[in-house]
């Protein structure tokens, strides 16, 4: 029986495209598809000649002990120096990555991701262990033009928070689990 | 302390050799504890042992022989994906069951096998020390081009399959590189010496230091220290030098980590 499908769906270039749907719905199986880390049974994903991507796991690696800053962490994600990250992150880059909260960890590691040069971002949940501050911090990210051009990244966002992908999204993608087969669907804006 | 046996020129290749693996092989360390794969540093330790006594017995010299048994260990453990405690279980009981039958069926196996289990530096000459100067001009061209790439697939690691990137290629690299440090230390400073060097220096950085340049610079001054300290011990006390250097390690590396913290150290 497939995890997920049928999906069709076009991604462009400054979208943020939200996945939504309940647990087991296969949110995350579509985006370890993408990002060829799941195996596809039937159908294609075409990707633009070229197209970089940033993938966010649900769990970012978070090791026992970690001598690494922010810094140094948004170094080896390839952010620029120069790129300031949101609100009161900032004050925490010189911070070793085990003396972070989990909540400041993951903003961290989502804000990484974005503020690189991928032409496409793969988040899975990155609301998870954000207070509401950092919600809203995120949200702010989301919006931002990428780093290296005035053209937007496209961002495809899985969260169970619904509320939070209507108000952070151009678009949601319904998932649903209720059909043998199970489906997608766009409550907001039907998807071609 | 008899001092004027470390004007003897003798001493000199050795404890050159033996200087410039104690400084890299703390840096391999702290990679391999960010990878959680520093346990295969004692596995492929008793591989370069036993391979030093196999080359030894059909007369290829020890590091040679050092080098292709980590090598070949690497390459398997890298090109099957081998990784965790059980993977490296096995290397270490590969490996110590062939030094041990290789040591006890070769002619002078048995004091060579006992050599480098002991870590007897001053049998080291300009072959190991060949070794040690290859090793560490490898390395830092190795780790400029590697470390970035190592350290975003430890935090990011579903972005080289995502962009279709060859990782195996800098975890191959890293591996080998990792496999011929061992091979090196190994034939110079001895199998639990060579470990020593490996895991005790990043395990007190990873305690203490700030950031990551830290960790590395930490990790290879402890290693340095370490070394110079066993050596002049060894010689001037006439005490076998891996244990000394195990011992004085152990006693570094646990004073930086108990007395260091992250803010002392910015």
């Amino acid at each position: 029986m497939p995890v997920v499908g049928p999906v069709s769906c076009r991604i462009q270039a400054g979208e943020v495209v939200g996945l939504w749907g309940a647990n087991g719905s296969g949110k995350s199986t579509l985006l370890n598809a993408i990002a060829d880390a799941a195996r596809i049974f039937s159908g294609r994903i075409e990707r633009a000649p070229g197209l970089t991507l940033n993938y966010q796991e649900q769990r970012p690696v978070r090791l026992p002990a970690m001598p690494l800053t922010g810094r140094d962490l948004l170094r080896c994600a390839g952010v620029a120096t120069e790129r300031r990250p949101p609100g009161s992150l900032g004050v925490h880059l010189g911070r070793r990555l085990d003396r972070l909260s989990g909540g400041q960890y993951q903003l961290l590691c989502v804000w990484a991701a974005l503020a690189g040069t991928a032409d496409l971002v793969l988040l899975d949940e990155p609301t998870n262990n954000l207070d509401p501050e950092h919600e809203r911090l995120l949200a702010a990210v989301l919006s931002e033009p990428r780093a290296d051009r005035d053209e937007r990244r496209a961002v495809l966002l899985v969260s169970h928070e619904r509320a939070f992908l209507e108000d952070t999204c151009t678009r949601v993608l319904e998932v649903a689990s209720d059909h043998p087969a199970g489906r997608a669907r766009s409550p907001r804006r039907r998807c071609a | 302390m008899n001092w004027e046996i470390f004007a003897d020129p003798l001493f000199r290749v050795p404890f050159v050799a033996g200087l410039l693996i104690a400084g890299v092989l703390p840096v391999l360390g702290a990679l391999l504890m960010l990878r959680d794969e520093w346990l295969a540093a004692l596995g492929l330790a008793h591989l370069a042992a036993a391979g030093a006594l196999l080359g030894l017995a059909v007369g290829v010299p020890a590091v040679l022989g050092a080098s292709l048994g980590a090598l070949g260990g690497g390459a398997v453990k890298s090109i099957g994906g081998a990784r965790g405690n059980t993977a490296y279980g096995f290397m270490i009981l590969i490996g110590w069951s062939a030094l041990l039958l290789a040591a006890a069926n070769t002619s002078a196996g048995d004091a060579l096998g006992q050599a480098v289990m002991d870590g007897q530096i001053y049998f080291a000459g300009w072959t190991e020390l060949a070794a040690a100067v290859v090793l560490t001009g490898l390395t830092v061209p190795a780790l400029h081009w590697l470390m970035p790439r190592l350290l975003r697939a430890r935090f990011f690691p579903r972005h080289a399959a995502a962009n279709r990137l060859p990782a195996w290629r800098w975890h191959l690299g890293f591996d080998l590189l990792t496999a011929f440090g061992v091979a090196a230390g190994t034939a110079t400073l001895g199998l639990l010496g060579t470990f020593a060097l490996i895991l005790v220096p990043a395990w007190a950085a990873f305690r203490v230091a700030s950031d990551w340049a830290w960790t590395l610079r930490l990790a290879g001054l402890i290693g340095v220290a370490v070394y110079l300290s066993a050596f002049l011990l060894a010689l001037g006390l006439d005490q076998p030098f891996g244990p000394l250097l195990a011992a004085v390690c152990l006693g570094l590396g646990g004073l930086v980590a108990g007395l260091g913290s992250p803010r002392s150290l910015r």
